[in-house]
């Protein structure tokens, strides 16, 4: 590179550069101001994002003026920005809490969270106060839950995850109570760790869980109060531990926001839903 | 456009235009470090201010939500894992350094410096789920849960260790000829040149790289994450699992709101200022002006 870049000749030649750049710059912020009107941003729960993505793919296919922005970052956050206004829905993977009448909240599928443990654990089935004792360390090896010898590894959700308050709340315990081995951020993790360890137990998304399963991943899901999980039984609405996912806004969500709301709720995405191992919900 | 614009008037017009671009760019590659710190400490100072910096240190637990802030488990574990890593990567690394340089034949010592410079590129997360799926289980079957202290060292150390014997290389490569050549005229054998003068001259360049190892392992998250279990509690034992600071922060700052979120920045902060330390050690015995 050398220093000529300044001499008189080049200078002309840099201020038609400099007047090319201010075309372009001036034509790309009015193609960005254009767009912005119609984006719609979804942020939120980490499980309902790689749905809404896939949902947004197909609803751009269809509206191709329309770009659908998907960001995952717990349901926590799914609130929040969509109280806040920095998303156009919020996404989160529970019911709505008893502070959240403010917020519209729309079912677009179901999900289940199912107890897992290694296929070398000889343990069939547990009771809820079996798996409450196990989490609150009052048994800590397997023999005496009906298993052979060998310690526990209780496997924990990090706090604010939606799986973590799903069970919690279930079983009735607070996050103190739980007395973790390992404590993990997504569902991918939980199911490795599991499955790498013949003594742990944890709990994940019946839907990616039954899907790891069934392409050799060394986990086996427990039945619950006697209905087994599968997706099946989310279905059905037999399986007690499960949960709703969903679309929030605060208020009357907008044109574009409702469009994508009435769609992501019709029988046009069901094979979508049906492909990531939640269950639909429309009839 | 005549000969007069390329006069030495001219010319030092153009130095002095390169200086100023020069310049520019190199305090505005600074002014980002102090704009983040800058920015740790705006978003830290909620917590700060109101909470205490002696809270984040003496309180008993981590249950931000619950108002307790108590980091100190999460330091220690940072620190024992940093130091447990470098512990083992040192020698390796230096050992490999002079592998390279004084005794393999020369193609088996370019595969093995390529390979250490390819190592240090690999990506965190790649060697994370390498830890997960192979040393976690294997540390399981002997000491549950597997996730651990250990874990999290072995982890750190694959990856410091290629940091070091490329400094270490560096180091020992930048010394003049004329010692090697100096204590082979004085009878020295191969073993006393490299124990009584080419490492001592080196030494300056292989602690530098020493220390700035310790903060990429002090600031490694990704693959920390996933191997070291990310309880809150003090490392007692190598098989613990541990929560270290980094790994706090990408864990709960998705969710976090309010002086949870601060004091999650206060932790930033905290890490940012080892690694300052850390640098600063590496700059002062690097001797090096710029860049050590």
């Amino acid at each position: 590179m050398s220093v000529s870049w300044f001499r008189g000749k080049d200078r002309r030649a840099l201020a038609s550069i400099g007047r090319i750049c201010a075309v372009y710059i001036a034509f790309f912020s009015s193609s960005l101001g254009h767009a912005a009107d119609n984006r719609l941003v979804l942020t939120g729960s980490s499980t309902v994002a790689p749905l809404a993505a896939e949902i947004g793919k197909r609803f751009e296919e269809q509206n191709p003026s329309i770009r659908v922005d998907v960001q995952s970052g717990g349901s926590s956050r799914g609130v929040a920005d969509a109280r806040s206004g920095l998303a156009d829905l919020g996404m989160a993977s529970r019911a709505p809490n008893a502070d959240e009448t403010d917020l519209q909240f729309f079912t677009i599928a179901r999900d289940g969270v199912g107890i897992i443990v290694n296929t070398n654990n000889l343990v069939r089935s547990l009771t809820d106060e079996q798996i409450v004792a196990i989490y609150t360390g009052k048994i800590t090896d397997w023999s005496k839950a009906g298993g052979a010898a060998g310690r526990i590894t209780v496997v924990n959700k990090a706090e604010g995850r939606s799986t973590l308050e799903l069970f919690l709340h279930y079983f009735k315990l607070k996050g103190g109570d739980v007395k973790a081995h390992v404590i993990i951020g997504e569902n991918q993790q939980a199911i490795k760790t599991v499955a790498g360890n013949p003594g742990a137990i944890g709990y994940v998304s019946i839907g990616s869980a039954e899907y790891e399963a069934d392409h050799g991943a060394h986990i086996r899901l427990l039945p619950m109060s006697g209905v087994a999980a599968s997706v099946e039984n989310v279905r059905s609405g037999s399986f007690p531990l499960a949960r709703p996912l969903n679309l929030i806004s605060k208020g009357e969500p907008g044109a574009v926001a409702r469009r994508f709301v009435d769609f992501a709720r019709s029988r046009g995405v069901h094979d979508i839903v049906a492909s990531q191992f939640f269950v639909p919900v429309a009839p | 456009m005549t000969l007069s614009h390329r006069s030495s008037s001219s010319r030092s017009r153009r130095d002095t235009r390169l200086v100023a671009a020069v310049a520019t760019a190199a305090l505005g590659s600074s002014a980002i470090f102090v704009l983040i710190v800058g920015f740790l400490l705006k978003e830290s100072w909620p917590a700060l201010s109101t909470i205490g910096p002696a809270r984040f240190l003496f309180d008993p637990a981590w249950r931000p939500t619950e108002g307790l802030f108590g980091l100190a488990p999460m330091l220690s574990a940072s620190l024992a894992a940093s130091v447990g890593a470098v512990i083992l990567a040192t020698p390796l690394g230096v050992a490999s350094a002079i592998f390279c340089r004084h005794y393999a034949p020369p193609p088996i010592g370019w595969i093995h410096r390529w390979s250490m410079a390819l190592l240090s590129g690999v990506p965190s997360v790649v060697i994370g789920l390498w830890g997960l799926t192979a040393i976690v289980p294997l540390i399981g079957r002997f000491e549950p849960p597997g996730a651990s202290l250990l874990a999290g060292i072995l982890i750190l150390t694959v990856m410091i260790t290629p940091t070091i014997a490329l400094t270490s290389g560096a180091a020992l490569d930048s010394l003049p000829d004329a010692y090697g050549r100096g204590a082979v005229a004085l009878g020295l054998s191969r073993e006393a040149t490299l124990a009584h003068v080419l490492l001592p001259a080196a030494r300056g360049g292989v602690v530098a790289g020493i220390l700035l190892a310790a903060a990429r392992a002090l600031g490694e998250t990704m693959a920390i994450v996933m191997v070291s279990g990310n309880v809150v509690q003090a490392p007692l034992s190598l098989f613990d699992p541990v929560r270290m600071l980094t790994a706090n922060i990408a864990l709960e700052m998705a969710y976090a709101s309010g002086s949870h979120r601060a004091s999650l920045f206060v932790s930033g902060l905290m890490l940012t200022a080892l690694v300052i330390a850390l640098a600063a050690a590496a700059w002062r015995l690097s001797g090096d002006r710029c860049h050590g």
